[in-house]
């Protein structure tokens, strides 16, 4: 029975998969700037989403300028501290790190990790960059308008929102609602690519449970995209007609300096409920992929399979199920029913449940594994570390009770920025370590990669570790500066300068990696192939970096799942997915698996 | 297998996995592009149920006026269900091969779509002559929303159907247009379900 089943395996009839129709490019612009190609397509979602991402960056060390040294840095305004909050959060959350995980790395890594030529819908693909890139230019764009972007905090809250004590109420607002409007309708584009090529075009053998975890991540994250993206449109549209039209869908009676408004009848609730049924979601839509790399930098380089790969899978999918029926817990303080918070509180600590088991599942693979120390490896390790913390004081937060004196203090921005900022970044940072060298056939420089990864490591710490413990202390977020507070003490101003040096220098320390990037395309060391042994599709490429079509002639045919690291009696410590049984050697010198079949006459 | 029993396989048991190769690697068994159609129709049911329940909610306060319903209301809503009779005809015809009357259809449905199109913006025209504003009362606010959006979505749908138009003009056979031809079909019916849905809302209120 056994043997049957084997020689099944082993005789594969030709071509089952049938053949996409690719698109061949002729000219300059149609190879690499109109681009149908995913792989192209992704590396221009990259270095938009990085570009953006400099900014909000820079934005980040204006904030702490002046939380730091308000005294010295008068030039920046309430209004200005504002503008910055707002447009740090919404481009990091949004514009980079959604961008970047879905666009970047699921346009690049989902068609090779699957064997497929490229996305289902290539012309779609190619739409959704450039919407997305309109998106990230008129964001761009209210940066230059009277008034400037709006200071509304990321999460734009009505009534406030639209009000002219807030700042960009004239047209910053505007801006920022058509162009979320615009990136959703890109981001929809996108995903049905990413989700239907992987529903549809994986090569002959990679069945669901052959997909890496990368692939998984993505595919998870993009589905709640779609899901959840909806709500924030109707919440931006409804905005939209509130602030053009004067309808009343958020805006309750109100008064504006003594003056009775024409609005009336309006909740802002509603928007809360409706920002939130999105925001969640939207938090697992970057920490999914995260998840999902991750999983593979630390099994490629502990040379392990990962530790209960079906759990892992159906944590990451029950993690996105439940993330639909968590969003109150973003609203505690609003004034709802307690019984309401209890039901949020609940759903929020059971999520925890299966994140905590991706945290046991990656530790067990690390037990007694050839752990080898490569910056990936670094990454994934300080990956673990920083999210283990980021998610704990969640769970703080997660409970009502604890949750309402820690409510819109530091602690919730250390929290977040523990969860969304450093965990997912320092995975970003490990995947590029990582993924480099298929991508430009040379390794990135260890050196200046290790300074680096060590001082965004303990650097992102010394940033936010520290602002945990002012958020005890009650100092509120969103202040642009403290003032006398007779609770809060003068060392907690003296924390806050400490805390600015180091994300200056922190900041200071990703030139060095810029400037790596740039350098190693030309001097780094040659990689080969497949550098890091990894048993995956996108190592098994004949060109590196892959070319037009991805596999030359003949797709590849898969025959196991993604994790054969480590097989018993095996020579190498790894076997490709798409090494076929009969051609991989035992330690002896010999064939390890059955002779292939021949089909019968 | 359906997609959750396959995520209970043990990958690294190749025995158990063999079966599965052997039925190949699809999860369902439709055209590629029918699978894409009917993901982003989840994702505007989604975006209409989610303005659906604000209304609804809304609707519940003790402020609500309804809308005045002007009989240009009614008028439109028959013909966007002629368009969709049309882009089903369209469609049969597309795959009994007939070309002449696909072309024929196809033409009438995309003009049937824009006057209705046109005849929502006299609705509008219509009631702002009368002064009701989106501004207004809620109620309003709620309609200009719901026929905007919906709108926007048959534009939407009237870009694929110029596209695959072009490609008939262009000389195309019946048969390369048939799957076209059906997944426009198919979202105009869902638009036309949407709207029908969204009209009697109005219509209860």
């Amino acid at each position: 029975m056994v043997d049957a089943a084997q020689d099944q395996v082993n005789f594969v009839p030709p071509a089952e998969v049938e053949e996409m129709e690719l698109y061949h490019p002729k000219s300059w612009v149609t190879k690499y700037v109109f681009s149908q190609d995913a792989k192209v397509i992704a590396i221009q979602y990259s270095f938009t989403a990085i570009a953006i991402g400099l900014v909000a960056l820079v934005l980040s060390w204006m904030m702490r300028l002046q939380l730091g040294f308000p005294e010295t840095f008068s030039f920046i305004e309430a209004e200005d501290y504002y503008q910055f909050i707002t447009m740090h959060g919404m481009i990091m959350v949004i514009y980079l790190l959604t961008a970047l995980f879905l666009g970047g790395f699921g346009n690049y890594l989902i068609p090779l990790m699957l064997g497929a030529r490229d996305m289902v819908f290539p012309y779609v693909n190619m739409l959704s960059y450039w919407v997305y890139l309109l998106a990230v230019l008129i964001l761009v764009a209210s940066f230059f308008v009277p008034g400037g972007p709006t200071g509304a905090g990321w999460t734009l809250y009505p009534p406030q929102a639209i009000l002219s004590g807030t700042p960009g109420a004239d047209g910053g607002i505007i801006l920022m609602l058509v162009s979320l409007a615009l990136f959703i309708v890109g981001f929809t584009m996108g995903g049905l690519n990413y989700v239907v090529t992987v529903l549809q075009a994986r090569t002959r053998g990679m069945t669901l449970m052959r997909m890496p975890l990368t692939i998984w991540g993505i595919f998870t994250a993009t589905v709640l995209a779609l899901l959840a993206f909806p709500a924030l449109l109707v919440g931006a549209v409804m905005m939209t007609l509130d602030s053009i039209l004067g309808t009343s869908f958020f805006m309750p009676a109100i008064v504006q300096f003594g003056e009775q408004l024409e609005y009336g009848g309006g909740s802002p609730i509603l928007f809360q409920h409706l920002f939130w049924f999105f925001g969640h979601p939207e938090v697992y839509i970057v920490a999914l992929p995260a998840f999902g790399i991750v999983s593979d930098l630390i099994s490629v380089h502990a040379r392990r399979h990962i530790f209960g790969y079906r759990l892992m899978v159906w944590a990451i999918v029950i993690i996105g199920a439940l993330s639909f029926i968590v969003w109150a817990h973003h609203m505690y303080v609003s004034g709802m029913n307690p019984w309401f918070g209890f039901f949020f509180a609940t759903t929020t600590l059971i999520i925890a449940i299966p994140t905590a088991i991706k945290v046991y599942n990656w530790t067990l693979t690390l037990w007694r594994a050839d752990i080898h120390l490569t910056l990936p490896m670094l990454f994934s390790l300080a990956f673990i570390v920083a999210f283990v913390n980021g998610g704990i004081t969640g769970l703080f937060l997660g409970n009502v009770v604890v949750d309402v004196p820690l409510s819109d203090t530091m602690f919730v921005v250390a929290h977040f920025h523990m969860v969304m900022g450093v965990a997912p970044i320092l995975v970003i940072f490990g995947a590029i370590y990582h993924w480099y060298p298929k991508m430009t056939g040379r390794m990135l420089n260890v050196p200046m990669g290790h300074f680096h990864f060590w001082i965004t490591f303990l650097g992102s710490y010394a940033i936010f570790l520290p602002l945990h413990y002012l958020g005890f202390l009650g100092v509120p977020r969103r202040y642009y500066e403290m003032g006398d507070t007779s609770f809060i003490p003068d060392s907690a101003q003296d924390l806050n300068a400490f805390v600015t040096v180091i994300a200056l220098v922190v900041g200071v320390a990703q030139l060095v990696f810029l400037f790596n990037i740039g350098w190693s395309m030309v001097k780094g060391k040659k990689s080969g192939p497949n550098p890091w042994r990894a048993t995956t599709l996108e190592w098994q490429t004949p060109e590196t970096p892959p070319g037009h079509g991805n596999f030359g002639e003949a797709l590849p045919v898969v025959y196991r799942w993604a994790y054969a690291y480590g097989l018993p009696g095996a020579k190498e410590d790894f076997v490709p997915q798409n090494l076929p049984p009969d051609q991989v050697m035992a330690e002896s010198g010999e064939g390890l698996g059955a002779p292939a079949a021949q089909p019968a006459e | 297998m359906n997609i959750f029993r396959q995520m209970l396989v043990k990958p690294w048991l190749t025995e158990q996995d063999a079966a599965l190769e052997l039925q190949g690697v699809r999860t369902f068994f439709l055209p590629t592009p029918m699978l894409g159609l009917r993901v982003f129709l989840i994702v505007v049911m989604v975006f209409f149920t989610l303005m659906i329940s604000a209304f609804t909610e809304r609707r519940l306060f003790s402020d609500w006026h309804s809308t005045p319903v002007p009989w240009l209301l009614w008028l439109n809503t028959g013909i966007l269900v002629l368009s969709s009779i049309a882009m089903h005809w369209a469609w049969t015809n597309a795959r009994s091969e007939r070309i002449d009357g696909l072309r024929l259809w196809l033409s009438v449905g995309g003009i049937l779509t824009l006057t209705f199109l046109l005849g929502q913006l006299l609705v509008w025209r219509e009631l702002m002559a009368l002064g009701h504003f989106a501004s207004t009362d809620p109620a309003n606010a709620f309609f200009y929303m719901f026929t905007a959006v919906h709108g926007v979505h048959l534009v939407g749908g009237l870009v694929a159907w110029s596209r695959t138009t072009a490609k008939i003009r262009r000389g195309s056979k019946a048969d390369d247009v048939r799957l076209s031809v059906e997944l426009c079909t198919i979202y105009w019916h869902f638009l036309l379900l949407i709207w029908l849905i969204l009209f009697a809302l109005l219509l209860l209120t």
